[in-house]
């Protein structure tokens, strides 16, 4: 039999910020064993417990892990891309404790099976903390109904086709008022295909000097539209994955307002970059859906201040070199989001778009709560999962750096504020800076 | 030393060149077309340096046009075709590039069906590059000579009313043309159906029209752009018989130009689809051969001016 972890760490003269609650004080917090025990301000009057491991705080801030809801792992089927541990470790790194990956691997997890297997190989890493969703349709085709119940009771936390919207209404009706049957919520990628053609970035003056063919904004306008008639006709809970248009931030808001179901997130990219990033044909911009006008990234700051936007996501889309050093057209989609995804979200509050407590909201209390996990919130009893980081630290992106092996950063060169100092789950630090 | 007009190391578009830098270009290209009509055309200023023509795409008349102008400026010449069959046995763009600086040329010149690969090749190699065409977004000596021939027959460029018709959205040739008429202070119009036309054209400054006789009026120029057969059916517009109904060059819809404007084409053209053999054998208006003649001119001017750039470089010991 082993022996419980009694172990007691107390983080001292931190500023502890619990966007569940609102919490920011400055105060000192303790973990015993895997466990959140306490904390507060001057929670341990004069001196800290004396059996305790002393980790002075001051000056940092502490707070829940980062709940990450949209990061592809490519394993199984393209571990050379990213596998379950490069994420991981690219995870923790960016203060990420939890993350949930999207099931488009190879295979693609539509079953008990596969998804079982990504659980079994995450806790054997004991890094971040990895859930999955299900494939909402059979082999992400958008055809045939996955098994949705069983797949939720193997783990899945929502369900979704992943990096492809369900095109067919037919089917997308029947798979929201399947899920409606389970309270299962499913999380669309909003983007027209046909509309969207062979289109590689967003129409406009951009696409138009580069001669590259263009996706219009309306690819995504159009779904949303639709879906939201859909959700109205089945009650179902839908989520809408990385908008970035300004009219999608509308469309929620309606659909909101009508007491739908509705939430949705965005990543990095919509908030902190524009069109203009793919000029000189930078594959490392070239994402799905395509870097949209300054307009729209304006309109998705506005989504996240107003609270129409619930959360932000990295959108973790890993490539390997091979992928990326092609002409544009021919590179594939994605950005590496994982490491970036804290000090580009603290933009927003270096710009004084959002509080700190505000941001920090929309990467963990928020996304937990969307997927029912135990996390993104500092309560006595919960598991320790926190990230200790100096939001006004500047450091500068270099993807090269970075712990995933994908280093294909559109930040690649920017200057961010907010460095993370030490990440901890289930209370054992599991990444610390180097200093 | 380098040129001191126009310093670069490549000429991969016409955007971003200024007017002193494209009239530099169309300046050193005059005296080649005096060359090449005489019986000497073969000069040695580019002994010794080898020019690769890297195609990626078919292109006999863009390939001969700077094959010629190669041979005739003394320069070794070699045609590299690259079918798509050598991506699919998985070697990238990349590997092509590095394999072929190894040999060590002077002048690539490359086309590419992708927007943007003559960059990406241009950014992995040490000698100069010309953009003989990549995907739908420049053509940049197609341009020049375009240019050079609108200066030889109205000696200036600025204040001319252009318009461009045709399947711009797909166009290069339409691109580069965009950026070096109005930086040399035309007026440029584009007239297509809106299938065919790109989103916010106005902020590169080009009027649109998608009626030819609105379009036309008063024009010194029209410029016919070249549609693709493969492009005509279904999805950017009905039918040939239709384009050519509504957008074709005809002796009717070219009355609404100026008496003398001149007629251009690219090539190769598609006789009753975007242009009546009529209108594009009129040996007093069309200029459509002369384009084609001053090309060479506008190549030999450009290999030279790059590979003597290329050579000071060199001399410094810096990579371009």
């Amino acid at each position: 039999m082993s022996t419980p972890n009694t172990m007691k760490i107390a983080y001292i003269d931190a500023r502890i910020l619990d966007p569940a609650t609102g919490l920011d004080i400055v105060g000192d917090l303790l973990t015993i064993g895997e466990d959140i025990a306490d904390f507060g301000e001057n929670l341990f009057g004069s001196a800290p417990p004396s059996d305790a491991t002393i980790i002075n705080a001051k000056g940092l801030c502490l707070a829940p892990g980062l709940v990450d809801m949209r990061v592809q792992v490519r394993e199984p089927g393209e571990e050379h891309k990213e596998s379950l541990r490069s994420a991981a470790e690219a995870a923790v790194a960016g203060g990420v404790t939890t993350m949930v990956c999207l099931p488009n691997t190879q295979p693609v997890l539509d079953d008990q099976a596969t998804l079982e297997f990504v659980a079994r190989r995450a806790r054997l890493l004991a890094l971040t903390k990895v859930y999955a969703y299900g494939a909402a349709t059979k082999g992400l085709k958008g055809k045939e109904l996955a098994e949705l119940g069983l797949l939720a009771e193997a783990g899945a936390v929502a369900f979704t086709d992943g990096t492809v919207a369900i095109a067919d209404t037919q089917v997308m009706r029947r798979v929201l008022s399947y899920a409606a049957t389970f309270d299962l919520m499913i999380v669309q990628h909003p983007e027209d295909a046909a509309l969207a053609g062979n289109g590689v970035v967003t129409s406009g003056e951009m696409a138009t000097r580069l001669g590259l063919s263009s996706i219009p904004r309306e690819a995504e306008i159009i779904m949303l539209e639709r879906d939201m008639r859909l959700v109205e006709m089945t009650g179902a809970r839908y989520h809408a994955a990385h908008v970035s248009t300004s009219e999608s931030v509308e469309i929620i808001a309606r659909a909101k307002d009508k007491g739908l179901r509705v939430t949705c997130d965005t990543a990095p990219f919509y908030f902190a970059l524009n069109e203009l990033t793919v000029g000189e044909y930078r594959t490392f911009a070239k994402l799905s859906p395509p870097l949209r006008s300054d307009e729209d990234r304006q309109a998705i700051v506005e989504g996240l201040k107003s609270g129409i936007i619930d959360v932000i996501a990295s959108d973790h889309s890993p490539q390997d070199q091979d992928s990326k050093r092609l002409p544009f057209a021919q590179a594939a989609f994605g950005g590496s989001g994982l490491e970036t995804l804290l000090a580009v979200s603290l933009d927003l509050v270096h710009n004084e778009d959002l509080s700190l407590i505000e941001t920090l909201k929309r990467v963990t209390c928020s996304p937990a709560q969307l997927l029912g996990l135990d996390a993104g919130h500092l309560r006595k009893g919960s598991p320790a999962d926190l990230v200790l980081f100096a939001p006004n630290e500047g450091w500068k992106v270099v993807g090269d750096n970075f712990k995933s092996k994908s280093k294909n950063t559109p930040f690649d060169g920017r200057p961010v504020q907010g460095k993370v100092f030490r990440t901890i789950i289930d209370g054992r630090t599991v990444f610390e800076a180097a200093s | 030393m380098h040129d001191p007009i126009f310093p670069h190391h490549h000429l991969l578009g016409i955007e971003g060149l200024s007017p002193l830098e494209i009239n530099r270009l169309l300046d050193l290209s005059d005296p080649y077309v005096e060359v090449n009509r005489g019986p000497d055309k073969v000069s040695e200023s580019l002994k010794g340096r080898t020019i690769v023509n890297l195609f990626f795409e078919n292109s006999t008349r863009t390939r001969t046009s700077f094959e010629l102008a190669a041979l005739r400026l003394g320069a070794n010449v070699i045609n590299m075709q690259v079918e798509a069959s050598s991506v699919s046995k998985g070697e990238t763009l990349i590997d092509t590039a590095v394999t072929l600086n190894a040999m060590h040329p002077d002048v690539l010149v490359v086309r590419h069906p992708q927007s943007g690969a003559v960059k990406l090749l241009a950014d992995k190699v040490n000698c100069a590059v010309v953009n003989g065409g990549d995907g739908s977004h420049e053509h940049p000596t197609q341009a020049l000579l375009d240019a050079l021939t609108i200066r030889r027959r109205r000696d200036k460029i600025e204040g001319l009313k252009v318009a461009i018709c045709g399947d711009v959205t797909h166009s290069r040739v339409a691109r580069s043309n965009f950026y070096l008429l109005l930086t040399l202070g035309a007026e440029v119009r584009v007239i297509a159906p809106r299938t065919l036309i790109p989103s916010h054209l106005d902020r590169l400054g080009v009027q649109t029209f998608s009626d030819m006789r609105e379009g036309l009026k008063d024009c010194d120029i029209v410029m016919m752009l070249r549609v693709q057969n493969e492009r005509m059916s279904g999805s950017f517009i009905p039918s040939v018989r239709e384009y050519f109904r509504f957008f074709g060059l005809d002796r009717e819809k070219l009355s609404l130009a100026k008496p003398d404007a001149l007629i251009m084409h690219p090539g190769p053209m598609n006789r009753g689809v975007e242009i009546d053999s009529d209108v594009a054998d009129d040996f007093e208006r069309s200029v459509i051969r002369e384009q084609v003649e001053l090309g060479v001119a506008v190549r030999m001017a450009v290999l030279e001016l790059l590979a003597n750039n290329l050579s000071a470089d060199r001399a410094k010991g810096s990579k371009p």
